[in-house]
């Protein structure tokens, strides 16, 4: 069924859903952050690169949610 | 939007189809349901670049990273003298360029111990106090312990960066910085 099926009400739930999604993995992306930060200060380089590799992969996912999915019921 | 929608409640003041409206008709639309789409589509948009913002901010420490790891190993300095720092006393200099301001202390035991001045917490100046075996920072009541450079009571969670000594005779050296940021 495409996006366009859905009346209004019923879109705005699923973009409610994928919001929350969307909003989990920027909090996840802000916890990482400032735990890298915080080893970084501590002298501790090890987790630098894996960090910023989940920060982008969280990234990632959340610009193809938005891009790709949300646009459509958005539009 | 479309004519047909069902969710459409009011029409154009003018009368004239939503193609000929200003733009900014479409920024602050009438109806409830066409300002709950363009209020989640704003806020999507703020999401998307949140995102975005904490990507650089991880690369930036990266980069920072990397060129802390690629800097060479900071020469060593003659800081003091054995003779200069009886039992307790304690001297300021900067290590390992100028304006990382450091302290060196002579421990009750006799030996010395090296550290960055700066808190952990929000870099303010920590001072020494040996008779309490502690250095202190006056800002938010921190304190570290003085010979270890651990963190003892406070805010601070991280240990003040230790610097490795050498001495060699009558004479003081730092030779390196043994973790952390200074």
């Amino acid at each position: 069924m495409s996006a366009s099926r859905f009346v209004r009400s019923q879109r705005l739930t699923i973009v409610a859903g994928i919001l929350v999604v969307v909003l989990v993995l920027v909090v996840l992306q802000l916890w990482l952050l400032t735990a890298t930060m915080e080893a970084y200060l501590g002298g501790d380089d090890s987790i630098v690169v894996p960090a910023a590799l989940a920060s982008l992969g969280c990234f990632a996912l959340n610009f193809g949610i938005l891009h790709f999915y949300l646009r459509k019921l958005l539009d | 939007m479309r004519i047909d929608d069902p969710d459409r409640i009011s029409a154009n003041p003018d009368g004239r189809p939503d193609e000929a409206q200003p733009s900014w008709r479409e920024q602050f639309p009438i109806d409830w349901p066409s300002d709950d789409f363009r209020s989640r589509r704003d806020f999507t948009k703020l999401l998307g670049l949140t995102s975005l913002a904490f990507v650089v901010g991880q690369l930036w420490i990266a980069v920072l990273s990397l060129r802390r790891r690629s800097r060479a190993r900071p020469a060593e300095r003659e800081i003091a003298t054995v003779g200069e720092l009886p039992v307790g006393a304690s001297k300021l200099f900067e290590y390992p360029e100028r304006g990382q301001v450091c302290v060196l202390v002579r421990l009750p035991g006799g030996g010395f111990a090296a550290f960055g001045q700066k808190c952990t917490h929000l870099s303010c100046p920590v001072m020494p106090e040996p008779e309490k075996g502690r250095f202190h920072c006056a800002c938010h009541n921190g304190s570290f312990d003085l010979a270890t450079g651990e963190p003892l009571a406070g805010p601070p969670r991280r240990p003040l960066p230790r610097l490795r000594l050498e001495v060699r005779g009558d004479r003081v050296f730092a030779v390196g910085v043994d973790e952390g940021v200074l």
